[in-house]
């Protein structure tokens, strides 16, 4: 109101003088009322943006909301229980509100419950499954003040950034272990959806298997689910029959430990340490650390220099941490796992380095050669080891 | 003597015709009372707990569209489902029958991609009933045909939608674009439901719940079919004798439901969704049979049911967020209301007795 105000006294007065003072005068009075209106306007802009500012840097910690929105329940003791491990692990950290809501259908609901985080006062939105892609992208647009992460998608906004961790690397380990302790030389692997995320699991620990022990064969077992306990204990139940003596799964409930440690066969963990569900079976396990992200994400959104940016960390970064070895795997084991694992960290090492055949034995990937990023993100064929097709 | 105390039930000879219809407020009531309970052993207010669960959600005008958005399919499918369980058909795979209608209605959005045409939407609606009766229909020819129980190849059939679904999603309706990730392409605009209040999910498929709700009504009190449907439900041997086909009644009630529940699953992959997923429902055609059961099997208590019902989701998130209570609350919640629904129901029509049969006469 007060700007309109301004502009009107000054037009009505260069109207005036232009009146009194001929076309010369006319036109300076122009020129200058123009400038002057182009000087407020300058400085109501200013004006506008510190105190937008102001009030973005005003938000204290302790003002700050994040949401969280779980695929699976809290106590699935895999995906989502690791989220809310790290969800309270930010909210000591630093301090700040936090909410999640659990076990939210990747449909039409994702997008209501995003919705009424974000109305609710959320400043940061964690949304932690591939399904919540499209609908994160559909709130975001809605609400441009809000920022909203994005775990394993591939769309990004301004507003919208995307998380995920090199989980592979863990799987290079996972492989060299099972191919050294396997007896049958048959490593069964639970699947959930045949996307490049599981797709790359499986490869990477086939790839690392055969490299120590080159008879070793991978079945994989579909359950398409992500949390599903019964299917995924029937899935561990169907493999061992088949002669698998190591179990893994890309699921996030700890049935299929509990079916190992029950027939006697070895087991890693997927997500968190699972080895109270088989203790004397898991070997090892991968453990998803999203705390540091999640700190700094929010510490960034805090201080003012958030941005839209893509993450794909791995066991360097902290993101994935494997856990405690069990005490059946014997020493030389544990001293090549590590082996494994120092040279992932110190980069000379890569779990997707050629030489990798195909199926049909045909190379890939040659030998000096490793897959890159883009490769990966999109991987849909499996390496030579693995049994049967992904399902199309 | 022992037989005098074990109680037993003792069918009523005139069940209260105002309690029939009263039990539905009678278990809200009870369910109320009972979460009171619940919230204060876990330590909530439940005055707080309750304002969450029931009136937050719906608060707000964008609370109010998102519970009609929630309630369209529980209530299109309740109230076809009402007709069949009153002849005495029990469909209840109207999850399968919703899935082949979003996968009728997703593959027709996905034929016209990127094209226009006001025939577009209307093609995707008729695709889903087409859809949800072919899978019906399936049903009703085994029962006819070979006398297989409905409830049995109904609920079957259901998982193998579910398969053929993710199948299809794998495969030929997978979005070529989408690294591999078992998702179809974004609908284009002109294969999206119009949208009825600006901002919001608000899509016509709610108006043609409501339009289900009216016709459903008509159909049951003023049309034969409903008078036949009635009779067959109520009386099969009377209905066989006035002349009704029963394999009539069977097909036409199970096509009905099938295609409704199929053209609920068509608005939802291309309403709220907008995409075909691996799980387009959340089991809605499971929990429209509750709705069908708390609306009493009338097509306006299932309307309020079906309300009911998708406020307690939307609830349960509120809570979630505001009261961090857990969503297994949700759950309980559900389970106490329709337990108690079941439980008062049973006292309507029987009494309890202690001792021997026709001990007391």
């Amino acid at each position: 109101m007060k700007l309109r105000n301004i502009l009107a006294v000054l037009i009505a007065s260069a109207a005036l003088t232009a009146c009194g003072g001929g076309e010369k005068a006319a036109d300076k009075a122009k020129e200058a009322a123009t400038e002057t209106a182009t000087k407020v306007t300058e400085t109501v802009k200013e004006k506008v943006t510190e105190k937008v500012k102001e009030v973005v840097k005003g938000k204290s910690a302790a003002d700050t909301k994040v949401g969280f929105v779980y695929v699976g329940p809290v106590g699935d003791h895999g995906w989502s229980y690791e989220h809310d491990q790290s969800r309270q692990a930010l909210e000591k950290a630093l301090g700040v509100k936090t909410t999640f809501v659990e076990s939210v259908p990747e449909g039409a609901d994702a997008e209501r419950v995003i919705t009424q985080l974000a109305n609710d006062g959320n400043d940061v939105i964690f949304t932690t499954s591939f399904g919540y892609m499209n609908p994160t992208l559909k709130v975001a647009k809605k609400f441009p003040n809000v920022r909203f992460e994005h775990a394993t998608g591939y769309k990004r906004a301004d507003n919208v950034s995307t998380y995920s961790a090199r989980f592979y690397e863990g799987r290079a380990i996972l492989g060299t272990i099972a191919g050294k302790m396997t007896k049958s030389n048959i490593i069964g692997y639970i699947g959930s959806f045949p996307i490049p995320e599981v797709i790359r699991g499986i490869d990477a620990m086939t790839i690392a298997a055969r490299k120590v022990n080159p008879n070793v064969k991978v079945k994989v077992v579909w359950v398409n689910s992500w949390f599903d306990p019964g299917k995924e204990g029937d899935a561990a139940k169907a493999l061992i029959d088949q002669g698998a003596d190591i179990i893994t799964q890309h699921t996030d409930s700890p049935a299929p430990l509990q079916v190992a440690e029950k027939r006697g066969v070895y087991a890693f963990g997927q997500a968190s340490d699972m080895k109270s569900f088989a203790p004397t079976k898991q070997l090892t396990s991968i453990i998803d650390n999203w705390s540091d992200y999640y700190i700094a994400r929010t510490k960034a959104a805090i201080d003012g220099s958030w941005k839209s940016t893509d993450t794909w960390d791995g066991i360097k970064a902290g993101m994935v941490v494997m856990a405690p070895y069990g005490d059946a795997v014997p020493a030389d084991v544990r001293e090549m796992a590590d082996k494994v694992k120092a040279s992932i960290v110190d980069g000379s090492f890569h779990p997707f380095q050629g030489p990798i055949k195909n199926q049909k034995g045909e190379l890939v990937v040659k030998e000096g050669e490793t897959l890159g990023d883009g490769d990966l993100a999109k991987l849909n064929w499996y390496v030579e080891g693995v049994e049967g097709s992904i399902p199309k | 003597m022992l037989p005098r105390l074990i109680p037993r039930l003792e069918k009523r000879q005139t069940p209260s015709k105002a309690m029939i219809y009263l039990s539905p407020l009678l278990a809200i009531f009870l369910t109320l009372i009972s979460s009171v309970v619940l919230f204060l052993i876990m330590n909530v207010s439940p005055l707080e707990a309750l304002h969450a669960f029931f009136i937050k959600p719906i608060s707000t005008i964008y609370g109010l569209t998102e519970l009609a958005v929630k309630a369209t399919p529980l209530v299109l499918i309740g109230v076809a489902l009402s007709l069949g369980f009153r002849a005495g058909v029990w469909n209840i795979g109207a999850e399968g029958q919703l899935i082949l209608g979003g996968i009728f209605g997703g593959a027709t959005a996905l034929f016209f991609y990127e094209k226009t045409g006001f025939y577009i939407i209307p093609l995707i609606l008729i695709a889903g009933v087409v859809g949800g009766m072919l899978w019906a229909g399936i049903v009703a020819f085994l029962r006819t045909k070979f006398n297989a129980n409905e409830i049995l190849t109904s609920l079957m059939l259901s998982y193998v939608a579910s398969l053929l679904l993710n199948l299809l999603i794998h495969g030929p309706l997978k979005d070529p674009d989408g690294f591999n990730f078992p998702e179809s392409r974004l609908f284009s605009d002109s294969a999206l439901l119009p949208i009825l209040y600006d901002g919001t999910r608000l899509h016509i498929g709610a108006i043609i719940a409501l339009l289900a709700v009216g016709l459903g009504w008509i159909l049951l009190s003023r049309t034969l079919l409903g008078y036949q449907i009635k009779v067959t439900g109520d009386a099969p041997a009377a209905g066989e004798y006035a002349g009704f086909s029963h394999s009539k009644i069977i097909w036409i009630t199970l096509l009905l439901s099938g295609g409704v529940a199929g053209l609920a699953g068509a608005i939802e992959v291309s309403g709220p969704i907008g995409q075909l997923l691996p799980t387009i429902s959340p089991g809605y055609g499971f929990t429209a049979i509750i709705v069908a059961y708390v609306g009493r099997l009338h097509p306006v208590g299932v309307l309020f049911a079906g309300l009911l019902l998708a406020l307690t989701y939307l609830g349960g998130e509120t809570a979630q967020i505001s009261l961090k209570l857990p969503i297994a609350v949700t759950g309980v919640f559900q389970g106490l209301l329709l337990f108690f629904l079941l439980a008062s129901d049973v006292l309507i029509h029987y009494r309890i007795q202690f001792g021997k049969q026709g001990a007391i006469a």
